[in-house]
C-alpha cells in the first residue's frame, strides 16, 4: 500500500497550489467585490460604431 | 484607454462542431453495446465484441463529446471574461488538431485491442503522451490569455477552468505511468491493490474534474448569460469552486468498498463523500436560484429548459453519489446497474444537458442569425428527457432486484439463484428499455443536428467578433522593503507554509523507502504467472473482460457461497494491471480457476451459449484461430521483471519453450475430452490463465493441513 503515500503526496501538493492560488486571490482583492462581476458579465462590450475620440 | 481587438469565434465553430458529430457517434456506439447486452448476436467480430466496444463508447462520450464540449464553451467564454482574444491563434488550432486526432487514433486502437485495461484510462501510452501534450497547449493558451486579460477580476468560471486544468494533469500522468512492451501493448508500474488505488483516485476524479468542474465553470457563465441575471449568490459560487476542490480528490477509495483494500483508507473515502453534499447541493441552488423570478421565460425558452434539467441532474446525481459511498447502501448497488443508472443521470443529464442549452445558445450567436426552430428544440427537449427516464428507471430496479437476488438464501441457508445468469435473465426486460431509453435520447439529438445545420445555413460565422474594452491598468507596487518583512508580518502563514515544506521535504524523502518494502500483506503461495499465463492474461485484459466481470470476491456470505472464498490483497501482487473490475454482467471470475475443466472453457468460449443456456456473453471464435505472439513473449517478462516480479534471470530465454510445454499440456487434456486443437492458439493461453485464476491461495489451504 505504499501507492497511497505517493497519491497522498500529490494530492496535498496539488492542494497546496490551490492553497497558494487562494491566497494568492484574497490578497489580490479578487473576491473583495462579490456582487458586481456576476452584473458584468451579462454585458458584452460590442464597440461602439462610428465614434473616434 | 480604450483597446479594439476581435474575439476568435472560428476556433468556437470548430469545437462546437465537432461536440456535435462525436456526440452522435459516442451515443451510437452506446446503443450498440446497450443492444449487445440483449442480442449476442450484434457483437459480429473480433474488433466488435462488448469488451472492445464499452470502451470505445465511454472514450467517446467522455473525452470526445463532453470534452469538445468543455473547449467549446470554455474558449467562447474565457475570451469574454477576459476581455481579450485567445493567446495564440496557432495553439488554438495544434489544441483542436491535436484532440481530434487522439479520439481517431481512439477510435482505431479500441477495437483492434489495444487497452492498457483501465477504466476510462485505456489508451495506449503513445496516445497518452499525446494528450499530455495537447493538454499542456490547452494550458499554456489558457493562462497567455489570463495574463493578457484586459479584467483585473477572474470570474469564478474562469476559476473552475483552472482547478480542471491542473488536477486533470496531475490524475492523467500519475494514473498513465506504464512500461512499455510494444508500440500497443504496455504494463501498468503499478500492481494489484496499489493499481486499484491509483486508478479509482483517478477514475472518480475524472468524473469530478473532467465531468463536473469544467461544466460547473460552463454553468456559471452560459446559465446567467441565457436568464440574461446574474447568479444567485457569487459569494457562493465562490465557496462552491474552494470547498470543491479541496474535498473531492480524497473521495476516490469509495469505489473500493470491501475490497481488498485497507478499511482505514475505504472510511476517509467514505467521509470525504458525504462532505461532498454540501458544496455539490450549493452550487445546484446557486444554479436554480438564479431563475428566481424568471421562471416564465424557463416555459419558454429550450435553452433554459435544458439548463433547468442539467442542473437538477446534477443535483440528484451528486445526491447519490454520497449515498452511494455509504458502505451498506454500496453492498447493494457496487456491481449492478444501479451505478451504471447513477452515471448516466450525470452523464446524459448533467452533462448532455447542458451541453445542448448551450449548443442553442451558442449556434445562433456565432452565426449572427436565430435559431431555425424553437418548436424542434422544445420536442429535442422532452425527448431526451424521456430518453433519461426510459434509460435510467429501470436500471434502478434492475440493479436493485439482481442485488437482492444475488444474497437471497433459502431458509436452509441455500443460494436461491445459484446459477449468476438465472439473475441476468431476470433483468433482461431492463436491459431492452434501456436500449428504447437511450434510442429516444439520441433521436433527440439527431433533431438537435437538423436545427443546428438549419441555423448555420441561415446565417454567416462572424468569424472575428469586435470588441473594446479599457486595457488594464498597473496596480500601484506595495511599499517596498525586504520580501521576508511579508512573510514576517503573518506570523500564522509563516507557519502553515513551513509545515508545509517540512512535509514535503520528509515525504519526498520517505516515499522511496515505502516504495521499496510494500506493506500490502504478501501471501508465501502466490507465485507469479507462467509465461502462457501471461498471454492469457494479455488476452483477458485486451478482450476487455473486465467490462462484464469483476475478480474481487466481496467478504459477504452471498458472495463467499457463491464463490469461494473472499479475495485478499495479497494475491494480486503480479496484476499489471489489476483487473477488478466495477460491473457483474456476468460472475466474478476471482475463483474461477479449477471450477470447470478445461474441455467447458473451450466450449464456452466457442459459444457461450452450449454451456449456459441463454447466456448474453459474446461468442469469440477468433481465439482459436490466432496463434499466441510469441515473439513478444520475451520482452513480456523483461518488463515484468524490471517491474519487480521475481521471475528467474534464466526465464527471458527458456520463456517460450515454457510456454510451449504448458500449452502442449492443455491440449493434451483437451484431447482426452474428445477435442483436437493445436497448442499454441490464443484460447489455450486464455485457458491457462483462467484455470490460475486464485489458486495459489488454495495451494496454501492444502500446505498448511
Amino acid at each position: 500500500m505504499s501507492i497511497i503515500f505517493v497519491l497522498i503526496t500529490v494530492s496535498t501538493l496539488v492542494a497546496g497550489v490551490f492553497l497558494a492560488a487562494f491566497i494568492w486571490a484574497v490578497r489580490k482583492g479578487q473576491f473583495d467585490d462579490d456582487r458586481s462581476p456576476a452584473v458584468r458579465i451579462l454585458h458584452d462590450s460590442l464597440p461602439t460604431r462610428n465614434e473616434h475620440p | 484607454m480604450t483597446e479594439r481587438f476581435q474575439y476568435d469565434n472560428r476556433i468556437v465553430k470548430n469545437f462546437l462542431f465537432i461536440t456535435i458529430l462525436w456526440g452522435v457517434v459516442g451515443m451510437l456506439v452506446g446503443l450498440i453495446a446497450a443492444l449487445q447486452l440483449v442480442v449476442p448476436g450484434l457483437n459480429f467480430s473480433e474488433w466488435s465484441t462488448f469488451g472492445r466496444i464499452r470502451p470505445l463508447h465511454t472514450n467517446a462520450v467522455i473525452f470526445a463529446f463532453v470534452g469538445n464540449a468543455i473547449f467549446t464553451g470554455a474558449y467562447y467564454s474565457l475570451q469574454r471574461l477576459l476581455k481579450a482574444r485567445m493567446y495564440s491563434d496557432l495553439l488554438s488550432r495544434i489544441h483542436f488538431w491535436g484532440w481530434q486526432l487522439i479520439i481517431v487514433a481512439a477510435a482505431v486502437t479500441l477495437p483492434l485491442g489495444m487497452t492498457q485495461g483501465k477504466e476510462y484510462a485505456e489508451l495506449e501510452w503513445p496516445i497518452d503522451i499525446a494528450i499530455a501534450f495537447v493538454w499542456i497547449v490547452f494550458g499554456i493558451n489558457m493562462f497567455g490569455t489570463i495574463l493578457k486579460r484586459r479584467e483585473r477580476h477572474l470570474y469564478v468560471a474562469i476559476w473552475f477552468y483552472i482547478g480542471t486544468w491542473v488536477t486533470v494533469a496531475m490524475l492523467h500522468i500519475v494514473n498513465s505511468i506504464a512500461i512499455p512492451v510494444t508500440l500497443g501493448k504496455s504494463y501498468s508500474w503499478y500492481a494489484g491493490v496499489q493499481d486499484a488505488l491509483v486508478q479509482w483516485w483517478y477514475g472518480h476524479n475524472a468524473v469530478a474534474f473532467f465531468l463536473t468542474t469544467p461544466f460547473l465553470g460552463l454553468m456559471y457563465y452560459f446559465l446567467p448569460k441565457a436568464a440574461n441575471r446574474p447568479v444567485y449568490s457569487y459569494k457562493l459560487s465562490i465557496i462552491h469552486f474552494w470547498s470543491l476542490i479541496f474535498i473531492y480528490i480524497w473521495a476516490g477509495p469509495h469505489h473500493l468498498l470491501y475490497s481488498a483494500l485497507p478499511e482505514w483508507a475505504q472510511s476517509l473515502g467514505v467521509a470525504f463523500s458525504v462532505m461532498l453534499i454540501a458544496p455539490s447541493w450549493g452550487g445546484m441552488l446557486n444554479g436554480l436560484l438564479t431563475l428566481r423570478g424568471a421562471w416564465d421565460r424557463v416555459r419558454e425558452d429550450p435553452v433554459l429548459k435544458f439548463f433547468v434539467v442539467a442542473v437538477t441532474c446534477y443535483g440528484m446525481a451528486t445526491l447519490e453519489g454520497p449515498l452511494l459511498s455509504v458502505k451498506s447502501i454500496n453492498a447493494i448497488a457496487h456491481y449492478t446497474d444501479w451505478i451504471v443508472a447513477h452515471v448516466h443521470i450525470g452523464g446524459i443529464g448533467w452533462n448532455g444537458f447542458l451541453t445542448f442549452g448551450m449548443v442553442y445558445w451558442l449556434a445562433p450567436r456565432l452565426f449572427g442569425t436565430k435559431l431555425y426552430s424553437t418548436k424542434l428544440a422544445n420536442v429535442h427537449f422532452w425527448l431526451g428527457t424521456l430518453g433519461i427516464i426510459f434509460y435510467a428507471v429501470p436500471l434502478y430496479f434492475a440493479g436493485f432486484f439482481q442485488s437482492l437476488m444475488w444474497q437471497q438464501f433459502t431458509p436452509d441457508g441455500f443460494l436461491v439463484y445459484k446459477n449468476f445468469l438465472d439473475t441476468v435473465l431476470e433483468i433482461k426486460y431492463a436491459y431492452w428499455l434501456r436500449a428504447i431509453g437511450g434510442s429516444i435520447y439520441l433521436i433527440g439529438v439527431l433533431i438537435m443536428v437538423y436545427n443546428v445545420v438549419k441555423t448555420v445555413k441561415a446565417g454567416k460565422l462572424v468569424a472575428d467578433e469586435d470588441a473594446e474594452a479599457p486595457a488594464l491598468e498597473k496596480l500601484e507596487k506595495e511599499p517596498a522593503g525586504h520580501w521576508h518583512t511579508w512573510i514576517e508580518r503573518r506570523p500564522i502563514q509563516m507557519l502553515v507554509w513551513s509545515l508545509v515544506a517540512v512535509a514535503i521535504g520528509g515525504i519526498i524523502e520517505m516515499v522511496p523507502t515505502f516504495l521499496v518494502k510494500s506493506n500490502v500483506p504478501t501471501i508465501a503461495s502466490v507465485k507469479p504467472y507462467t509465461p502462457l499465463e501471461l498471454h492469457g492474461r494479455d488476452i483477458y485484459v485486451m478482450e476487455g473482460c473486465y467490462t462484464c466481470h469483476s475478480q474481487m470476491i466481496r467478504p459477504f456470505r452471498g458472495e463467499t457461497e457463491r464463490y469461494g472464498e473472499y479475495s485478499k490483497a495479497g494475491e494480486y501482487v503480479y496484476d499489471h494491471p489489476f483487473q477488478w473490475g466495477s460491473k457483474r454482467t456476468g460472475p466474478d471470475l476471482h475463483r474461477v480457476g479449477g471450477k470447470y475443466p478445461n474441455s467447458w472453457h473451450y466450449y464456452h468460449m466457442w459459444d457461450p451459449t452450449s454451456m449456459s443456456p441463454g447466456s448474453l456473453m459474446p461468442a469469440y471464435p477468433h481465439l482459436f484461430e490466432n496463434a499466441i505472439d510469441t515473439t513478444t513473449t520475451r520482452r513480456k517478462i523483461e518488463a515484468m521483471i524490471t517491474l519487480g516480479v521475481p521471475y528467474g534471470s534464466d526465464l527471458p530465454a527458456k520463456a517460450n519453450a515454457d510456454l510451449m510445454r504448458q500449452g502442449q499440456a492443455i491440449a493434451d487434456d483437451l484431447k482426452k475430452a474428445g477435442i483436437e486443437t493445436s497448442a499454441d492458439r490464443d484460447i489455450i493461453a486464455l485457458i491457462a490463465y483462467l484455470q490460475r485464476m486464485g489458486t495459489d491461495i488454495k495451494a496454501a489451504a492444502v500446505a498448511t493441513k
